[in-house]
């Protein structure tokens, strides 16, 4: 059920006022979603969330959000806490919503944000600490779906060839195809279908993975695959609000993906 | 990998939708959603515009008097707005389930054609109510 308010552990307290800009003359101020199950106020409850205000001088750091928080990390606060390892938008690592749109912090350059700066982790998630959300439930997900190729035939001596054109629905033909999906999960927490419904619904990021493998021409277990997905839960709770389509920072389109699935459910009756 | 489940701490929740800023297609599914629960309160007025045609002239008058006060237009007007708001857009929705516009910038161009198209309709039809 939608639960619109965050729980009582979840609201936010005040948070900091860190100006570190020193009279520079490009200033930015960033709002950061911190919290710490260490950080814990006079009685020993571990203290509410907050967003910090950190104000830096542009011309000191990199042009993209990550580098902004790695500056921050480096230099003004060390305890900042996020996942970040690539900085060039393939390994998904640093996905973050970041002015009310989730993104990679790698690839979302400053210049692009208005005013402040806000960063918070992916929405809706159980949060581990700052921007490092839990993802063991979509990991969870994931191998619900099996994402394996299944065939009937024997294992060839070589690679399993398939056309140029099949190759095209995995990496589509301007390469924006469901193979080139990294899994930072940007889309299933934009999702207020999922926000509702992560326990039962897969989310845009795990149907787009099960039509990957649905619509690959080497593999024998579609019947299978969309038997496991025929439930009004798991893949009908997509309601085409489209948020995962229109926040994905590799530009995939996972709401096409769920609606050729539905499509395939309907085909096959 | 770690299991990261287990904490004596619980897990705030990331904040949602208080820091989302929801794109038009995502407005535009809610409001279809709350139109569909406006329609469906709108037939229970529909209901007794019926059981009153059906009850005599006398019933009849007094709900057709309600329905021409200021109160009644103006819900009638928001009825009607709800009406050609759900069918355009679920015309839309019928679309994509084949499949078609649902690439971004197609999505994004039909939210405006699916609104132009109920303010047509419901400016049209209120414009032959009154010169009637």
């Amino acid at each position: 059920m939608a639960e619109i308010l965050l729980p009582p552990n979840s609201r936010f307290i005040k948070g900091e006022k860190i100006d570190a800009s020193d009279g520079a003359k490009r200033k930015k101020t960033f709002k950061i979603y911190r919290w710490s199950p260490d950080t814990k106020d006079a009685k020993g409850n571990v203290k509410n969330p907050r967003f910090d205000e950190v104000t830096i001088d542009l011309d000191k750091c990199g042009p993209m959000v990550l580098d902004a928080l790695l500056y921050i990390k480096n230099n003004i606060d060390p305890t900042l806490t996020l996942r970040r390892s690539c900085r060039e938008g393939i390994c998904g690592s640093c996905a973050m919503n970041i002015d009310g749109t989730n993104t990679l912090a790698c690839t979302k350059a400053i210049d692009d944000v208005n005013g402040d700066v806000q960063v918070s982790p992916l929405p809706h998630m159980p949060v581990v600490k700052d921007l490092v959300p839990d993802l063991n439930h979509v990991y969870a997900q994931y191998t619900t779906i099996e994402p394996w190729l299944k065939t009937d035939s024997p294992a060839p001596s070589r690679e399993r060839l398939q056309s140029a054109d099949d190759a095209d629905i995995l990496n589509g033909h301007d390469g924006h195809g469901p193979a080139a999906c990294i899994l930072c999960f940007c889309c299933s927490t934009s999702c207020p279908s999922y926000w509702w419904n992560a326990d039962r619904f897969l989310g845009p990021a795990i149907l787009l993975q099960a039509y990957r493998w649905i619509a690959d021409s080497r593999d024998d277990a579609t019947g299978e695959r969309l038997d496991a997905l025929e439930d009004p839960f798991r893949l009908y709770r997509c309601h085409t609000i489209m948020n995962c389509t229109n926040t994905c920072p590799k530009g995939l389109n996972p709401a096409k993906a769920i609606a050729e699935i539905k499509k395939m459910m309907v085909a096959r009756q | 990998m770690t299991d990261t489940s287990q904490t004596k701490v619980p897990r705030p929740l990331s904040p949602h939708l208080s820091i989302y800023n929801l794109p038009l297609t995502a407005l535009m599914s809610i409001t279809h959603r709350m139109t569909g629960a406006v329609l469906a309160l709108g037939t229970l007025l529909w209901a007794a515009f019926l059981i009153s045609a059906a009850s005599g002239e006398e019933y009849y008058k007094m709900v057709m008097y309600a329905a021409s006060s200021h109160m009644g237009r103006i819900i009638l007007l928001l009825w009607s707005a709800a009406l050609y708001f759900h069918m355009c857009n679920g015309i839309r929705h019928m679309i994509w389930d084949t499949g078609k516009f649902l690439e971004k910038d197609k999505a994004m161009r039909t939210n405006y054609v699916v609104i132009l198209v109920a303010v047509i309709m419901t400016a049209v039809t209120w414009v032959c109510a009154y010169l009637k």
